[in-house]
């Protein structure tokens, strides 16, 4: 099996600090690691890989620092990492990353199983992975909790819903975005670690991947972020006075108001 | 790198279970699943038989990390490297082909079996039988208070060959789990490492092929005491990190813990305390990284440096886990904390692989030795 892992590098921080001119995040000074939803991604690309046989690939769009996110990946297991790097994408948004990492699959050539994780940590907005599934024109799973069977070019698939789960079966190759309860990403072996160490990371530019000029970067964008603010909380709250009974009638009678009940 | 691997396991994985299996006398296997996919059984294999090829201090390392969270698991880990060790060092190479890249993967787990009810420390005094018959020898006898057993596939079990030789006539073999003849007595209940398993090796007619013999025909006592000389250190690395590990639960006791309107990390009583587990520990520290480095350097007899660093360590142990109660005080001493378990855990490092008491014996023999004095 032919197994792609789609990543992606993010600051270490829920807490980000946001450039109030350019309204983009502020990533100086602060530590970037693999984005956490992808590691269960990784992981359980390695555990099919250990399952079916075969190869995984991990790939990132990002700046040659999101190399060692690909190193990192290698370490827990991954066979080899490809950087897809070029200036020309600065300032991608979801709509032109799934395109630059759709055209870099399509150059990897035949693949399987395109797995990435559910949502990024800083962007938040889950896109990409059906994005790439669109551009690729093949099935897209989301949320799998438990991949169950690969049988005759066939996944089979449970998915999590808010109400539970469901079971599903897609043609390969598909991409799928995995929950976090899919699996525990392992600790990165010594083995691995020292594979890491060694790996040559290839760099592919917009022009290595075929990515036409307007597609990409702020040209290739039409998501623009008019203001990144944190939402105000606001909180009122009112004491009741009065008996037991008193306070029980008066909570029901404003509850109704609020339409809670 | 092993340290580093090593204290991911014991922070993400050992120390969030580690209550959990003690109450319940559970096998850790998924921690030990999660030991093999790290690699952490290649360290002490050589690279040609799937290992990493390290040396003791590598071993060292890992086993401190593991004990620093739980000693039962870091037994579980120590002891594959035990029964690996006589086969690994006097075994032919069809015998390491076939069981070291087993132990390296960590597909298969290893256990040595010396001690029998009636011969602990004296060795000499053991019962097992080994007859050869043929293309195989038939072992009889029962092994006692064996760590891995009834979890591990691959035994090294000494057996008497030539029993009117005494320690001379005993043998080395490599016993497989599923071998007729071979099964599991008593699981012991203990007091610490509570774990790991501890088990009796009862042995019935149990038919061996010759060619899982170690060495040669009465070189088991030389392979014994070879095998205990190396895996030393290792249990020494026990006492280090055991410490090390109530040394830390302490500090942070102690820091968040107010009485009389203050932290008592700002008592100098307490500060004194940690001060002197600290020194202590370090000191061990130092002298079993020492001997790992001359096990490392090729010296042929390492015996003395490694009684002492056993010795000195779980001694150390001993003093620095009761103390790292005393600081927690009342709540030390529930299982709510850690550091009453790491103080029951730390009792054992004083008993296995030989009682520190015959190891002060094997000190001063070497010590009058060099004088060229008798006892």
């Amino acid at each position: 099996m032919n197994i792609v892992v789609s990543i992606k590098q993010v600051p270490n921080t829920t807490e980000v600090k946001i450039n109030k001119e350019t309204n983009t995040l502020v990533r100086e000074g602060v530590q970037s690691i693999i984005n956490p939803f992808d590691t269960y991604a990784i992981e359980e690309g390695v555990r099919l890989k250990e399952r079916f046989g075969g190869k995984v690939t991990v790939i990132t769009m990002g700046p040659p620092q999101a190399e060692a996110a690909l190193k990192e990946s290698i370490e827990l297991g991954a066979d080899e990492g490809i950087l897809i790097s070029d200036r020309a994408f600065a300032g991608s948004d979801t709509l032109s990353t799934s395109y630059v990492l759709s055209k870099a699959i399509a150059k990897i050539g035949e693949f399987d199983l395109v797995i990435t994780g559910k949502q990024t940590m800083d962007g938040d907005t889950g896109q990409v992975g059906p994005g790439i599934a669109e551009r690729l024109g093949v099935p897209f799973v989301a949320y799998v909790s438990k991949v169950e069977e690969i049988k005759n070019g066939t996944m089979r698939a449970a998915r999590m819903i808010d109400e539970g789960h469901e079971r599903v079966e897609a043609p390969l190759p598909c991409v799928m975005s995995v929950a976090k309860e899919i699996n525990v990403p392992r600790i990165p072996s010594l083995r691995g670690k020292m594979k890491a160490k060694s790996a040559k990371i290839p760099v592919w530019s917009a022009r290595d991947i075929g990515a036409e000029e307007s597609r990409v970067g702020v040209a290739g964008s039409p998501t623009w972020v008019a203001q990144i603010f944190s939402p105000k909380r606001e909180r009122k709250s009112e004491m009741l006075d009065g008996t037991s009974q008193d306070k029980v009638a008066r909570l029901c009678e404003k509850l109704g108001e609020m339409k809670v009940i | 790198m092993i340290k580093e691997t090593a204290r991911q396991i014991t922070e993400e994985r050992i120390k969030p279970q580690r209550a959990e299996l003690d109450e319940k006398e559970q096998f850790p296997w998924e921690i030990i699943k999660e030991i093999a996919k790290a690699d952490l059984f290649r360290v002490f294999i050589p690279e040609e038989y799937e290992g990493l090829g390290g040396g003791s201090l590598d071993l060292v390392l890992a086993v401190e990390e593991l004990s620093r969270g739980c000693c039962g698991v870091s037994i579980c880990y120590a002891a594959v490297a035990l029964g690996t060790i006589p086969f690994m060092r006097f075994g032919t190479e069809e015998q390491k082909k076939k069981y070291l890249p087993q132990i390296a993967s960590g597909q298969e787990l290893a256990a040595f079996g010396l001690t029998e009810s009636s011969a602990g420390s004296d060795a000499g005094a053991m019962k097992s039988r080994a007859v050869l018959e043929g293309d195989s020898y038939t072992i009889n006898g029962t092994k006692q208070f064996i760590s891995n057993g009834g979890e591990a596939e691959i035994y090294s079990v000494i057996a008497l060959t030539n029993p009117a030789k005494g320690s001379r006539g005993a043998s080395a073999f490599i016993v497989e789990r599923d071998t007729p003849g071979f099964t599991f007595g008593k699981k012991e209940k203990k007091m610490g490492i509570r774990c790991s398993a501890t088990c009796e090796l009862v042995f019935h007619n149990c038919r061996v092929p010759k060619g899982n013999l170690i060495g040669k025909e009465g070189t088991g006592f030389i392979v014994t005491l070879k095998t205990l000389d190396e895996s030393r250190p290792g249990v020494a690395a026990q006492g280090v990190g055991v410490a090390q590990g109530a040394l830390e639960e302490a500090v942070a006791y102690a820091r968040q813990r107010v009485q009389f309107g203050q932290p008592i990390s700002s008592f100098q009583a307490i500060q004194h305390m940690l001060a002197d587990m600290a020194t202590e520990i370090e000191a061990a520290r130092c002298l079993v990284y020492a001997v790992a480095r001359t096990i490392d350097s090729g010296a042929a007899n390492f015996t003395e440096d490694g009684a002492m660093a056993k010795l000195f360590a779980s001694d150390m142990a001993m003093r620095v886990t009761p103390n790292a109660v005393q600081v927690l005080g009342g709540v030390g001493y529930t299982r709510d904390y850690p550091v009453e378990k790491m103080m029951r855990d730390a009792k054992i490092i004083q008993i296995y692989e030989g009682t520190n008491q015959i190891l002060r014996n094997d000190i001063i023999s070497h010590v009058y030795k060099r004088k060229g004095m008798r006892p």
